[in-house]
């Protein structure tokens, strides 16, 4: 009986993240046009191929939309005294977490997919791998949305605290990612942290299914995404628990 | 069998002994008052017994139902008010009650037949649609209490849940504690307010710096820690502290425009007040007499450990 009503908390927790936090106008537009300015500011005037930056481009949307409010949820509910009462609900933490990580994939898919078809109106983006290019949404909007599930494990109730923390790990995760220097251009230092970053293998997965080149396998680039998922999300369990009567 | 049953329940944070080796037992369809002094670790039980929180050791049941083995299965027997916390200011009131009702797997029309009888019973129906954020304190906790006994929970916990409310507000939330226990779910209240514990509770626990200290009706705990009563005078004009020099007034406090004296035998008392006042031509507005009372014996409990 526990698996069945475990899933269903899941369910019910991520149509609550979505109705509460990712419908709201705000969220929406900077969900959208924070990394369109980010487009804008490094490509607008360099004469560079958009056809080629795109993947880039998507990898960097999909990052930041599936990893933008899941930091902030379990602050905002500390903060307004409604965590613990979530917390009697028949659901576990496990649940919650998991909850803030489909609202944040679900949310990424959606504005992305958005971005993407919007984008084949002005730019000719073709996919080569129509599987490779769903996989990397799917394990994408994942990684991305547990790494927001892992940046609100502090769980102190104060989100701006959580937003200067979220904001210092994940704009250093861009420069490092082979979003505006690609990889093969990269090396040292530079590619040696390249490697260490989720967000490269999402891009490299983006090359591999709209262009057909890229610079690692698409199994490896899949399963970097599906095992940082997994440390994400059991490393945002293991400090949540520990944290978690902070704020409350 | 027992509602609730928590046996050997430790918790620590850091050096501090929240809650040290406390067993309790709560009978099906009782009301069970939980009482403590500040820091006494009442909240932190209560999110034991609701899983909130994992106990260091020991265990609790639900109906017969490990909280730690099965948490969903156990959390779905109960409904849950804590304290201090609210419902979603975002959402109407009508909006937390369905989200209530989903949390706890009720099917669509049973959700929204129930949100409409209980958003009446409440006095919401009007404001159903308003978010929460724009209610007073007293109609946040008539929404939170609301959200708790949405799909009747056979065991409900409360903690202070009258706290700071008004009048109006906390006759409702008390009502509401009757009804659903007449519906026969069991209560476990934790409060501040002894009378009301008194009133209510058919049993009363009382918790100190982690410990159980005293469990009871409150009758027997009145008898066992305190036999004085009490005599409420009010006269017609002032009197001084003097008059309730006299046999058999062990005490006397001034209570408001009353006076309460405290005494081993009320009768004496009374005939010497009714005898002293025909005497000095004062008229009695007011005497009523009482037995010993549960803040005595709580005071009397929570200082002697």
């Amino acid at each position: 009986m526990e698996v069945p009503l475990f899933l269903r908390g899941i369910v019910v927790i991520t149509g609550k993240n979505m109705r509460l936090y990712y419908t709201k106008p705000p969220v929406l537009m900077f969900g959208l046009l924070f990394p369109l300015f980010m487009f804008f500011a490094f490509f607008v005037g360099r004469h560079l191929d958009l056809t080629t930056f795109f993947p880039a481009f998507l990898a960097m949307m999909l990052f930041f939309t599936a990893s933008s409010v899941g930091p902030l949820i379990t602050p905002w509910e500390k903060r307004e005294k409604t965590y613990e009462r979530l917390l009697s609900y028949p659901v576990t933490q496990d649940s919650i977490i998991l909850g803030d990580v489909v609202a944040g994939a679900v949310f990424g898919i959606g504005i992305s997919i958005l971005v993407w078809i919007a984008s084949t109106l002005f730019i000719s983006v073709g996919i080569t791998n129509w599987g490779l290019f769903v996989l990397a949404f799917i394990l994408g909007t994942l990684s991305c949305a547990a790494l927001g599930a892992l940046l609100a494990s502090p769980a102190s109730d104060s989100p701006p605290n959580i937003m200067i923390l979220s904001n210092l790990i994940r704009f250093p995760l861009i420069f490092i990612s082979g979003i505006f220097i690609p990889l093969g251009q990269m090396e040292g230092w530079g590619l040696a942290l390249a490697y260490c970053s989720p967000l490269t293998y999402l891009v490299d997965l983006f090359n591999a299914a709209m262009s057909g080149t890229s610079v690692f396998t698409p199994l490896t680039d899949c399963g970097v995404l599906f095992g940082v998922s997994v440390v994400f999300i059991i490393a945002a369990r293991v400090i949540q628990k520990r944290n978690m009567m902070k704020g409350m | 069998m027992d509602a609730v049953r928590a046996e050997h329940l430790k918790k620590t944070f850091g050096p501090v002994h929240a809650v040290d080796d406390v067993n309790l037992s709560v009978t099906e369809g009782e009301i069970f008052g939980f009482l403590g002094p500040n820091g006494a670790g009442k909240t932190t039980t209560i999110r034991l017994l609701t899983g909130v929180l994992t106990p260091d050791t020991g265990n609790v049941k639900i109906n017969g139902i490990d909280i730690h083995r099965h948490p969903l299965e156990a959390k779905m027997q109960m409904g849950v008010i804590p304290e201090n916390s609210t419902v979603y200011g975002d959402l109407s009131a009508e909006q937390n009650l369905q989200l209530s009702g989903k949390m706890y797997g009720m099917p669509r029309a049973l959700r929204d037949e129930r949100v409409n009888e209980i958003l009446l019973k409440m006095g919401l129906s009007e404001k159903r649609r308003l978010p929460v954020r724009t209610f007073s304190k007293g109609m946040r906790q008539r929404v939170s209490i609301a959200c708790a006994i949405i799909h009747r929970p056979s065991v409900l916990f409360l903690d202070e849940p009258t706290s700071g409310l008004d009048v109006q507000s906390r006759r409702l939330v008390i009502e509401t504690i009757h009804e659903m226990n007449e519906l026969g779910s069991t209560i476990f209240l934790t409060t501040h307010n002894i009378e009301e514990a008194n009133t209510l509770c058919q049993t009363v626990c009382i918790i100190n710096k982690g410990k159980i200290v005293a469990q009871d009706s409150p009758e027997r705990l009145k008898k066992m820690f305190d036999t004085t009563q009490s005599v409420e005078v009010s006269f017609d004009r002032p009197v001084s502290r003097d008059l309730f020099a006299a046999d058999g007034i062990l005490r006397a406090e001034p209570c408001g425009d009353k006076w309460r004296l405290y005494t081993d035998n009320p009768d004496q008392v009374l005939k010497y007040l009714v005898g002293r006042a025909e005497r000095d031509s004062i008229g009695i507005t007011s005497l009523t007499t009482s037995g010993p009372s549960l803040e005595e014996a709580f005071v009397q409990i929570t200082e002697c450990v």
